[in-house]
């Protein structure tokens, strides 16, 4: 009770220091975003509990223990106490089994890899990190972007993520967890937004010098029927991405506009992942890769990052 | 391969207005230096007395200009960067190009951190831990001199870099694939390598150094439990070093192999694994902020006990808090990276053991307090600096922690939070510490105290700006800025940006204000006499000798009873007496061989950076040649004659017990 009255003060304080600040971590607008909130809050205030007072403590012993006061009291060789010595560890071992039982429950209950409980079908985007741009491929749809992410609100989704070449990092502050991309990895991650709006996305691990131009917009629509409306629109504008223009769209550039594909390969997303495997090697760029035999794409094992107990 | 393989004209930027500013100013500061040198006829001293000396404290001097000088070159990138960003703002391009801009945040990682707290940690561990264990040299002084120009090799490769070819462009960590020969061509990241690799090989050299220095050569009766707690928490360090560093060294190797043979430990293709990079890094990476910390949290124990003219509270809690912090630092590392995709228990546990860490630092922090408690403490400049870190430190520790908890990185991850964090307890840890340490000890290394009034100003301006700097940091990262970033187009962040850019002024106040102590107290320096040899009435046996030491330290090994063993003497009145006679004291001979191997290995690594293989060839063969010229040498050390001795300490306990006398002190 009193950590969630000390929550709300902290709460209102930050809000009123960050007025007219938007748009960060702190203003989140998917559940993943808003639980991480809560966590960073809850946590700050049980270890403002510690710092305060020592912070107050040091002020106050370096003025009452100066030099010119002399009426204090004055032990040189004092330099032992069991009792302050238990005290001095107890506080922070508590002070560290709260946090770490906070931490142990919510690293669990946050995991990237979770899917959403509870809110039904997730929808699925496979995401690329080129140089210096994100490509966004919707399976289901079989649609594609460059630099904008279109989903609908309050529907989970399930973004699977990878890189054609160096590492990044796929962001959207205001929605909540980032994973990194690599190149020949997948990574997974799973957000919703809780109510529909755009919000800023971009790479938050540097990767050379495009790396500041590497944004997108995530716009969440009201409806699924929005997103529907708009991934026929999509598809309508044709713009094919094949295996083979893939590999013109993966050359490096910088701040690229938002580009459409109203259809995309099948298995494109898989073949970028698999293009650095062994024995791939000699195949230069993407047109041997359409060469290659589907199902060996489909069932060799991917290096996906597997969940470490499994 | 041509003869100068890779090397032309065009490796000369030239057409940088920048860069070709930065070469003017330095090659007319170096014409100056050489000419008042040769005019005051000092080339014989600075060779004898500095360049070729395996003394530990001239050392350490130079450890300490060193990190002086390295110091400019980073702040002078931290300052432009924090410019860049508080111009390119709302889509504004700024004045300096990524091109540019991501070799400055590149090279202001490396050098703040490797060639700036690092030597100057080590400058003050030269200068003071052999006179803490009352010894007179460390165990392989050659050795010593050696590490020393091993360091001064990768300051003098980093510095080459802005004159020919290019610093890394891959932010300090240099993760592959960016770093590796496919995203990173050009030669910075070769740079990168050899100037952290030839300065690791001294680092690793000075922790076995000191280590077997601390563990074979102290003083009779000084058990481990009664060393002075900045020798322990050096020890810890050096423990630190000698783990970690190996794994530094390994992984370079391994991207060396893959830049220069084609190797794929780290590369996309051929089954290399990025991954292992960012552990390895982070193994030795973790590691390597306690040691930078561990050995300033033992200047601040010494300070603080000084001067509340009072004995530590808790040393032994203390020793054991840092072997705690030294332990868990090797367990921690993932935590640099809970956005890779670690399952929950793997995040959970890496989480967990770095909270446990704020255990023993916690506690270091309340025993500072008690050692407060109920003393008389002197509102001293490093005072200022120790109560300035305890209040830092503790807002540092706590967003650490924070960071520490995966569900609240998986958003502030690689944000400017992080970047306000680690600085705010390097600096406000480190630094601080360094700069105490600075403070304290400068008597002792130079014979003559700093003035007080530009030391409180410099303090003032770098606490001050350290806040107005950093705690906007801690905003723009909620608002969701990451770091590494170019240019912004958010108007939300421009103010804080430019609060920042402030900061960064107010600290550039306080080093000015440093800059200008040094000359006054240089210039006041008969005033500031320290005669004594203990001008803070301190409590470890490096006060024990005269300002600056004798070369031998001690005329006479103490013997030690008391964890403050000068304390213990001075209250039973063993102290500033002459004997009759003396032994002759038998000391290492100064040795050329230290930088001449700095040298050719210089040579080595420039000709490999730029693929000058014959060159390469010639550097190594030549370094090898010296080490082995150097090992067969029979003419390695002299003795100190009986009567020099007696002279010398003869005229020093006079002047220490006549002060003494007069301030009313028993002798």
């Amino acid at each position: 009770m009193l950590i969630r009255n000390l929550c709300n003060i902290a709460l209102a304080s930050t809000v009123l220091a960050l007025s007219g600040c938007s748009g960060g971590v702190l203003d989140p607008k998917g559940q993943i975003g808003i639980d991480e909130k809560n966590l960073i809050i809850i946590a700050t205030v049980l270890m403002l509990l510690v710092v305060i007072p020592v912070i107050v403590m040091t002020l106050y012993f370096a003025w009452k223990y100066r030099d010119t006061q002399t009426h204090e009291i004055y032990a040189p060789k004092w330099a032992h106490s069991n009792k302050i010595e238990a005290f001095v560890w107890a506080v922070p071992i508590v002070i560290v089994i709260i946090l770490g039982v906070i931490t142990w429950e919510s690293t669990h209950s946050l995991d990237p890899y979770k899917p959403i409980e509870g809110k039904g079908k997730h929808l699925t985007v496979e995401v690329v990190s080129l140089n210096w741009k994100w490509l966004f491929i919707y399976p289901e749809q079989g649609i594609a972007t460059v630099n904008e992410l279109v989903f609908p609100a309050n529907v989970p989704v399930e973004y699977k993520i990878t890189s054609e070449s160096t590492m990044n990092s796929f962001f959207i502050p205001q929605l909540g967890s980032q994973i990194y991309s690599m190149a020949g990895m997948e990574t997974k991650l799973h957000l919703i937004a809780n109510e529909p709006g755009t919000f800023k996305g971009f790479s938050a691990n540097y990767s050379g010098a495009g790396f500041s131009g590497m944004k997108f917009n995530a716009i969440a629509t009201p409806t699924q029927g929005d997103f529907d409306k708009w991934v026929s629109d999509v598809k309508a504008k044709g713009n094919k991405l094949t295996k083979a223009n893939y590999y013109e769209l993966a050359k490096a550039s910088e701040n690229n506009p938002v580009t459409y594909y109203g259809d995309v390969d099948k298995g494109l997303f898989h073949t970028i992942i698999m293009k650095y495997m062994p024995g791939m090697k000699d195949m230069k760029g993407m047109k041997k890769m359409t060469d290659m035999p589907h199902d060996m794409a489909e069932h060799s094992a991917t290096p996906s990052i597997s969940q470490g107990e499994e | 391969m041509s003869f100068l393989g890779k090397l032309s004209l065009d490796a000369i930027p030239y057409h940088e207005p920048i860069l070709v500013f930065t070469m003017a100013a330095i090659a007319i500061g170096g014409l100056v230096l050489f000419t008042l040198i040769t005019k005051y006829k000092k080339w014989g001293v600075l060779w004898r007395d500095w360049i070729t000396s395996v003394d530990h404290k001239r050392l350490g001097i130079m450890y300490i200009f060193v990190a002086l000088v390295m110091l400019f070159r980073g702040f002078s990138d931290a300052i432009m960067m924090r410019t860049q960003l508080a111009l390119a703002t709302s889509g504004a391009p700024g004045i300096l190009p990524p091109e540019h801009y991501d070799q400055i945040f590149t090279a202001h990682g490396v050098i703040m951190i490797i060639f700036m707290a690092m030597p100057f940690m080590i400058g003050l561990m030269n200068i003071i831990l052999p006179l803490q264990i009352g010894a007179r040299d460390v165990a392989f002084p050659f050795l010593n001199n050696l590490s020393f120009w091993l360091t001064a090799s990768g300051a003098i490769l980093i510095n080459i870099s802005l004159v020919f070819g290019e610093f890394a462009k891959t932010g300090w960590v240099a993760y592959p694939p960016l770093s590796e020969l496919t995203f990173s061509p050009g030669v910075g990241v070769d740079y990168y390598i050899w100037a952290l690799q030839i300065s690791g090989l001294g680092t690793l050299l000075t922790a076995v150094n000191f280590l077997v220095t601390v563990f074979k050569m102290r003083a009779p009766g000084m058990t481990l439990m009664k060393m002075p707690i900045f020798t322990w928490t050096c020890t810890w360090a050096n423990i630190l070093i000698a783990a970690s560093f190996p794994i530094l060294t390994a992984v370079l190797t391994m991207l060396t192999l893959d830049r220069y043979l084609g190797f794929h430990f780290f590369t996309n293709d051929g089954g290399g694994n990025a991954m292992m990079y960012i552990n390895l890094f982070w193994a030795w990476g973790h590691p390597e902020v306690y040691i930078l910390v561990l050995p300033a949290f033992g200047i601040f124990s010494e300070i603080i006990s000084t001067f509340t003219s009072k004995r530590l509270f808790g040393y032994t809690s203390m020793i054991y808090a840092s072997g705690a912090i030294s332990i868990l630092g090797f367990i921690v590392w993932l935590h640099h990276f809970f956005t890779m995709g670690s399952s929950a228990n793997v995040n959970a546990f890496f989480g967990v053991m770095t909270m446990v860490i704020a255990v023993p630092t916690g506690v270091k922090l309340f025993n500072w307090l008690f050692t407060i408690y109920r003393g008389r403490l002197q509102m001293t400049v490093p005072v200022m600096w120790t109560l300035g870190f305890m209040v830092t430190f503790t807002v540092g520790g706590m967003t650490g922690v924070l960071l520490a908890i995966p569900g609240a990185d998986y958003v502030l991850h690689n944000s400017l939070f992080l970047i306000a964090h680690f600085h705010n307890t390097i600096i406000g840890g480190a630094v601080f510490g360094y700069l105490a340490g600075f403070s304290f000890w400068f008597p002792k290394a130079m014979g003559f105290k700093l003035n007080v009034r530009w030391g409180k100003a410099a303090f003032w301006f770098w606490i001050v700006g350290f806040f107005v700097a950093f705690m906007p940091l801690y905003v723009l990262g909620f608002l969701g800025m990451t770091r590494r970033l170019n240019h912004t187009n958010n108007p939300d962040w421009n103010i804080w940006l430019y609060i920042a850019a402030g900061g960064a002024v107010l600290i550039m106040f306080g080093i000015i204000c440093q800059v200008v102590q040094l000359y006054v107290s240089f210039r006041d320096r008969e005033a500031l006499d320290d005669e004594t040899g203990d001008p803070w009435n301190g409590h470890t046996l490096e006060w024990a000798t005269s300002s600056p030491p004798q070369a031998y330290n001690f005329a006479e090994i103490p013997e030690v009873h008391d964890i403050d063993a000068w304390t213990d003497m001075k209250e039973k009145g063993q102290v500033y007496q002459s004997k009759a006679s003396y032994e002759p004291i038998h000391m290492p001979k100064n040795t050329a061989a230290g930088v001449l191997m700095g040298l050719t290995l210089t040579i080595f690594c420039f000709a490999m950076i730029w693929h000058v293989w014959w060159l390469a060839i010639v550097g190594l063969v030549g370094a090898i040649a010296v080490f082995i010229k150097r090992c067969y040498s029979n003419d390695v050390d002299y003795y100190v004659q009986p009567e020099e001795v007696l002279a010398t300490e003869n005229a020093f306990n006079l002047s220490g017990s006549a002060k003494n006398n007069s301030k009313g002190i028993k002798a």
